[in-house]
């Protein structure tokens, strides 16, 4: 059920928004070869697929471990943009350093200002009990008001007055994985922090905890877990791994700060922590899979004339259409023979 | 500054006040309909965008077959959007009972992709935005001195002041409907033993946060600016949920919270356009901040409706 559940919500998903296909007066078949499979076909647009799925991996798995630990954390976007500004701030006085110590700093820059971003509701939740949904999505207006400041005021670019930030150091800029491509470092330090999100909260003691505060957080307490201590955690170990998201995306790919550097990848990530059911593991794939999204609509806009925002309605829907179909998790299928 | 100067800059600074208050007060009683059911609409932001556009694309199709209430075609569209998105919503949040806050957020993702689809495939990329005539302001005491530019306003704004702040006031706190509302808010089993149909109000504070929700949006594409651009709602829908809170779920308060967040953006266009070098983003950002401070403070005190994010279920 765990692997056919996702698979029915994008069926159903592809079959609804065929409607919106049609309306343009293409072929949805066609289109639909166009979002999952030409991408595929060329090794530039298939290394493509895997950038644009690097921030996800990392938001997805900020949010899936926020949202499996009770925290319902709906400020990622906020968070990623905090650890961009960070990164840049970093990035941009590593001028006399090596890689080896200027890449490590920024990032860590960038997770450690992800878990400040997050640290005020997550401390009124559990210090004073206020519910964190509204103040983490709050977070994320403020955070991109302080991203404009910014860009409008001190790192606004000297030479062309773009509200763009000037480049990070070059030893701050994370290595290339495949040479003239824009795949980097990122992708693999994203796959790491999945895997090990993945062994924590499956194998680990504190995963159980996690887990058991986010489920029943009143027998979690009766079995002496402290509650609060682990959705702190949970939520600045969120925070964080959305603020590494932000600064892998400023350190691999812009280089500088644009006020569009995330663009809703927070957003997204609650997308691919719900088709993941949750899961660190599963968010690979899911992650892989709007990465593919995002690529193919590219191409079916190119190739066919279909508005690129079809990308954008897919996700959405998938989103709703798999929080739907999750109810059928609670069912079992069962094959019967009817009496004769 | 002389004091006529003066007097003429808090005037038009009132003035442009209410103007930009119209829609955050439309959408922000539209949210406390909904959330005094024990809804969080998070669609808010998209629903604005979805009937900024609906209500845009609407008129500008009336007003090019040459219909004279083309103006009027834009807004009924724009409720009927705002209308059906609530549905979905209210199927999502409240017939299968889903995560309220992850459908919202849903729901908005949807609307901005719809209405960005829409834009893209009614209207083409074009390299000059398309404009309607929009509404004109009107003036029902015309040569008042001194207070003319400020009673100068549109009719929406003119509705949303001294018609929906008063009829919700007297909605939620005198009508039958009103009181089961907040009953079913507060405590739905209660409500459900006591004959009300939870689902039903349920349906019905969605429906009409969503159409209110649809105005708020449709006011900025149809009277502020007759044009529609990818921006333009740029978190008004957000700044309406923390209103919400900061007017404690009331709509008279919500009218002044509305006015004041309305002022700070107000101030902070004359103050840009007046050339002062004060980053208008602190201006901005200080609607969310006092509203995150405003909870910190009240803490569990805080008057949250009881079934506030929890779906109800009849045993």
């Amino acid at each position: 059920m765990r692997v056919i559940l996702p698979i029915l919500a994008v069926i159903i998903t592809f079959a609804l928004t065929s409607a919106l296909v049609l309306m343009v007066g293409a072929s949805p078949l066609e289109a639909y070869y166009h979002f999952l499979v030409e991408p595929l076909s060329s090794r530039v647009s298939a290394v493509e697929v895997l950038v644009k799925a690097t921030p996800l991996l990392l938001t997805g798995a900020a949010v899936a471990v926020a949202f499996s630990g009770g925290f319902w954390n709906i400020g990622a976007e906020g968070q990623f943009l905090a650890g961009a500004v960070a990164a840049t701030a970093i990035g941009l006085n590593m001028h006399s350093l090596p890689p080896a110590v200027a890449v490590p700093l920024t990032l860590i820059g960038g997770v450690a200002a992800g878990m400040a971003w997050v640290a005020t509701p997550a401390l009124m939740k559990t210090r004073l009990g206020i519910d964190e949904v509204v103040t983490t999505l709050l977070l994320n207006s403020v955070a991109l008001l302080a991203v404009s400041a910014l860009l409008n005021g001190p790192w606004r670019d000297p030479i062309s007055q773009w509200p763009q930030s000037p480049d990070i150091a070059a030893a701050a800029i994370l290595p290339k994985l495949i040479p003239r491509s824009r795949l980097h470092l990122g992708f693999l330090l994203a796959i790491l922090v999945v895997a090990a999100l993945g062994f924590v909260l499956s194998r680990t003691a504190f995963g159980v905890r996690l887990r058991a505060a986010g489920m029943e957080p009143d027998a979690a307490r009766f079995a002496g877990i402290q509650v609060g201590r682990v959705m702190l955690t949970t939520a600045l170990l969120s925070g964080g791994i959305a603020g590494l998201a932000g600064a892998i995306e400023v350190a691999g790919i812009h280089y500088h700060l644009i006020e569009a550097i995330s663009g809703g990848h927070g957003y997204t990530g609650i997308v691919i922590a719900t088709l993941s059911g949750l899961n660190p593991w599963a968010v690979v794939p899911a992650a892989l899979f709007i990465g593919l999204i995002d690529t193919g609509s590219q191409t079916v806009s190119r190739a066919l004339g279909v508005p690129v925002y079809l990308g954008e309605v897919i996700q959405a829907t998938l989103l709703l259409v798999t929080l739907a179909v999750l109810l059928l998790q609670h069912y079992r299928i069962r094959w019967e023979r009817r009496a004769a | 500054m002389s004091e006529a100067s003066l007097l003429a800059f808090l005037v038009g600074l009132l003035a442009a006040t209410l103007r930009v208050a119209t829609p955050l007060l439309y959408a922000t009683i539209g949210e406390v309909y909904s959330e005094r059911s024990g809804v969080l609409n998070l669609g808010i932001e998209g629903v604005m965008f979805l009937g900024a556009f609906v209500g845009f694309a609407a008129a500008a199709q009336a007003e090019a077959a040459g219909w004279g209430a083309y103006l009027w075609v834009g807004l009924v569209a724009a409720m009927i959007s705002g209308l059906l998105m609530a549905l979905l919503m209210a199927l999502l949040s409240v017939t299968l009972g889903l995560n309220q806050h992850v459908a919202g957020l849903g729901i908005t993702l949807l609307c901005t992709g719809l209405a960005m689809f829409g834009f893209r495939l009614v209207f083409g990329e074009r390299p000059v935005l398309p404009r309607i005539s929009p509404f004109s302001q009107l003036n029902p005491f015309p040569g008042t001195p001194i207070l003319d530019p400020l009673l100068n306003q549109y009719l929406l704004t003119y509705l949303a002041f001294l018609v929906l702040v008063p009829a919700s006031v007297w909605v939620l706190y005198h009508s039958n409907f009103g009181l089961q509302l907040r009953a079913v808010g507060e405590n739905p089993e209660a409500a459900d033993a006591a004959g009300i149909n939870v689902f039903r109000i349920r349906y019905a504070a969605l429906a009409i946060s969503g159409v209110l929700m649809a105005l708020g949006g449709a006011f900025l594409s149809l009277a502020q600016l007759g044009a529609f651009s990818p921006g333009i709602v740029a978190g008004r829908g957000w700044v309406c949920i923390a209103l919400v809170i900061f007017a404690r779920w009331d709509p008279l308060r919500a009218m002044f919270g509305a006015l004041l967040f309305g002022g700070m953006f107000a101030l902070q266009l004359r103050l840009q356009t007046q050339g002062f070098q004060l980053p208008y983003e602190v201006l901005l950002a200080l609607p969310y901040l006092v509203t995150i401070l405003a909870l910190a403070v009240a803490g569990r005190h805080a008057p949250y409706p009881g079934a506030y994010l929890k779906p109800y279920r009849r045993e």
